[in-house]
């Protein structure tokens, strides 16, 4: 069984991001960069049941500019065995809509046929928590969002999903989407070997135009602008200044 | 124009808050339909209807809707879209697993966590964990929106909508359910709450993490939780509050043994009065908190619980 697992180049999580002064966006350049969290965590997923003996090959593949090629890079060194970068915008301040992205994904699960694709529950730049879902409505596949625990057997998966009020536990038919939450696994990090032997991973590279896909966007964004500020207030002395204080702001 | 509003249905009961909330915020984009999908859904569509501002609730009463599955829900949804120009939901973890589905069915993009409505095609919604807010247009015919609840009002009652039979559309059957693990709790939801009680990392213990759940009760609160904490099990998953977890906005929120990480301060910078409580002066909470007090939890919580 093959698994794909797309993984996106975001910016860094310990970086905090900086609206442009024009307005037009967030400032990327000269940021650090990091593969999105969520997808570290799929891509652990995915070499975790390739070493269980539940899955043959793992292919990460990722949508965007070509410096994504870095960020493949690191899931071929966490274990991946195969890259594949879709070229679909040459500015790294010019992203790809989920709708699109799962377009592109869609003809490279036509080419590959995977019977898992692992993808993160949503990348930490734009937060939209969409990519698995639409690409699971694209193929007609069922989806297992959120998922805290994965198990693979036979032709179905069974999740544990975090959702509202607790946890539940779904199987799904294969094949199948599964988006990776927090607590799935903890990631490994790449050794040293294994980042030179990375190195050597085959890495392939299309463009959207390639699989026929058109990336134009649907959402036009307007503006880009900072939040309203909160400034830091005061300190209190004690636990009675405190409870003196909540009481005349009527909170208690 | 029409919207059509998915209604939160879990376990047969309506989330009302959450519900109005987003009736609140899709108003003024046309005349609202709610739908309310379940096993059993009959008692939240009167509730629904009873929401100011409803114009007519339909209820899909049936097994496939009853466990939460993403694929019924959505195939029902897109059979629904014909005469809507937005189909929204309230951005609940439901709701997060459905819309996008919808939305790649109808060709669209989603619009995911609205946190303001500027025009029936143009929205604003954070991103970056907050650090920026976006403004989006649609250029699709059909919008398909999540809502960010802690942005809006409630809805207030007083409504009295007619309820309409949904025939319920095909099901795919992808998937099965299997089992919940959902704790009963008498304690108001995190995210409809007027007060929130947050333990971090510092509280070392989940047996320790009563000291939290004690403060909340004594003030009528709910309780939330850092990921350093629910990852260390010391609270469930769906106690964490922030960028990847909850967002809530109540009157009050108290952070205890929380540094204030971006990814927390996501989920909560939008709360009325925030008080930290924090052994470490420097801990970055503090630049965001109304009410900042410095010292060992330990002491400190057990001390307010006893004079709240
Ligand atoms: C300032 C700003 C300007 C923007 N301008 C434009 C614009 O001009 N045009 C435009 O089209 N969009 C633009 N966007 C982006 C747009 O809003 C998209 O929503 C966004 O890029 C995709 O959402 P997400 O990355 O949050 O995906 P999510 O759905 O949250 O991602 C979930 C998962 O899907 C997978 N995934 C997502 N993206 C990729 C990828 N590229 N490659 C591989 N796997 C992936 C990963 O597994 C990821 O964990 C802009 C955004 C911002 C903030
Ligand atoms: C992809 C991603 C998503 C994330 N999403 C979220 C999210 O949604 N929500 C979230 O919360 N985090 C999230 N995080 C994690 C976040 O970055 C922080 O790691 C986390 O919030 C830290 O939790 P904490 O404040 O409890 O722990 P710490 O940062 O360890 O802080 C503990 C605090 O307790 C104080 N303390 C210690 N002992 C005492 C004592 N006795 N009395 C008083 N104070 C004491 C310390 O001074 C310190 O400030 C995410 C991270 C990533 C990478």
């Amino acid at each position: 069984m093959k698994i794909l697992v797309p993984v996106k180049r975001v910016i860094d999580y310990n970086v905090k991001a900086r609206v442009r002064a024009d307005g037009s966006g967030v400032d990327l350049s000269n940021v650090k960069m990091s593969m999105n969290p969520f997808d570290e965590i799929a891509v652990e997923e995915a070499i975790r049941l390739k070493e269980r003996g539940a899955a043959s090959e793992v292919i990460v593949v990722s949508v965007g500019v070509r410096q994504a090629a870095e960020t493949l890079r690191t899931a071929l060194a966490m274990g991946a065995d195969r890259a594949i970068l879709v070229v679909a915008a040459d500015d790294v301040h010019q992203d790809i809509e989920p709708l699109a992205v799962a377009k592109i994904l869609k003809a490279v699960v036509d080419q590959e046929q995977p019977r898992l694709v692992i993808a993160g529950k949503q990348a930490i730049d734009n937060d939209m928590n969409a990519t698995g879902q639409m690409l699971a409505a694209l193929l007609g596949w069922g989806q297992a969002t959120f998922a805290s625990k994965l198990e693979v057997e036979g032709e179905v998966a069974r999740v544990t999903r975090e959702v509202d009020g607790g946890l539940q536990t779904i199987e799904v038919r294969l094949p199948a989407i599964v988006t990776a939450d927090l607590r799935l696994n903890e990631p490994r990090y790449a050794s040293l070997p294994n980042i030179m032997k990375a190195k050597k991973k085959p890495l392939e590279e299309k463009t959207a135009a390639d699989l026929g896909v058109d990336v134009s966007p649907r959402l036009e964004v307007v503006g880009v602008r900072e939040p309203e500020g909160r400034s830091a207030g005061i300190k209190v002395g004690s636990v009675d200044e405190l409870v003196t204080k909540l009481k005349e702001a009527g909170v208690i | 124009m029409a919207v059509l509003l998915l209604g939160e249905v879990t376990n047969g009961v309506l989330n009302r808050d959450a519900t109005a909330k987003a009736v609140k915020a899709v108003a003024p984009l046309g005349e609202v339909t709610v739908l309310c999908a379940g096993a059993s859904a009959r008692d939240a569509a009167a509730e629904a209807a009873s929401i100011a501002g409803v114009a007519k609730v339909l209820v899909a009463e049936d097994a496939r809707y009853g466990h939460r599955l993403a694929e019924p829900t959505a195939a029902l949804l897109a059979s629904l879209a014909g005469e809507y120009e937005h189909i929204a939901a309230p951005a609940t973890t439901d709701a997060k697993n459905v819309m996008p589905r919808v939305a790649a069915m109808l060709d669209v993009m989603v619009i995911p966590e609205v946190s303001k409505v500027i025009d029936a095609a143009t929205f604003e919604r954070p991103v970056y964990a907050g650090n920026a807010i976006q403004t989006v247009r649609s250029r699709d015919a059909r919008k398909v929106l999540t809502i960010r609840t802690a942005s809006f009002e409630a809805a207030g009652p007083g409504g009295s909508a007619p309820v309409a039979e949904a025939t319920p559309a095909a099901d795919p059957a992808l998937s099965q359910w299997l089992g919940d693990e959902v704790a009963a709790s008498d304690r108001p939801e995190l995210t409809s709450a007027r007060r929130v009680v947050s333990g971090g990392r510092a509280l070392g213990s989940k047996e320790q993490f009563a000291l939290i759940e004690a403060l909340a009760d004594k003030l009528g609160a709910a309780v939330g939780a850092s990921r350093a904490a629910v990852d260390s099990g010391y609270a469930p998953n769906d106690w964490q509050v922030g960028q990847t977890g909850k967002v809530v906005a109540p009157e009050l929120y108290v952070a205890v043994g929380i540094s204030g990480a971006i990814q927390h301060l996501a989920g909560m910078k939008d709360s009325k009065v925030i008080v930290a409580i924090n052994k470490d002066e420097e801990a970055p909470i503090f630049q965001i908190a109304d009410y900042g007090l410095v010292g060992d939890l330990f002491q400190l919580v057990p001390e307010m619980t006893g004079k709240v």
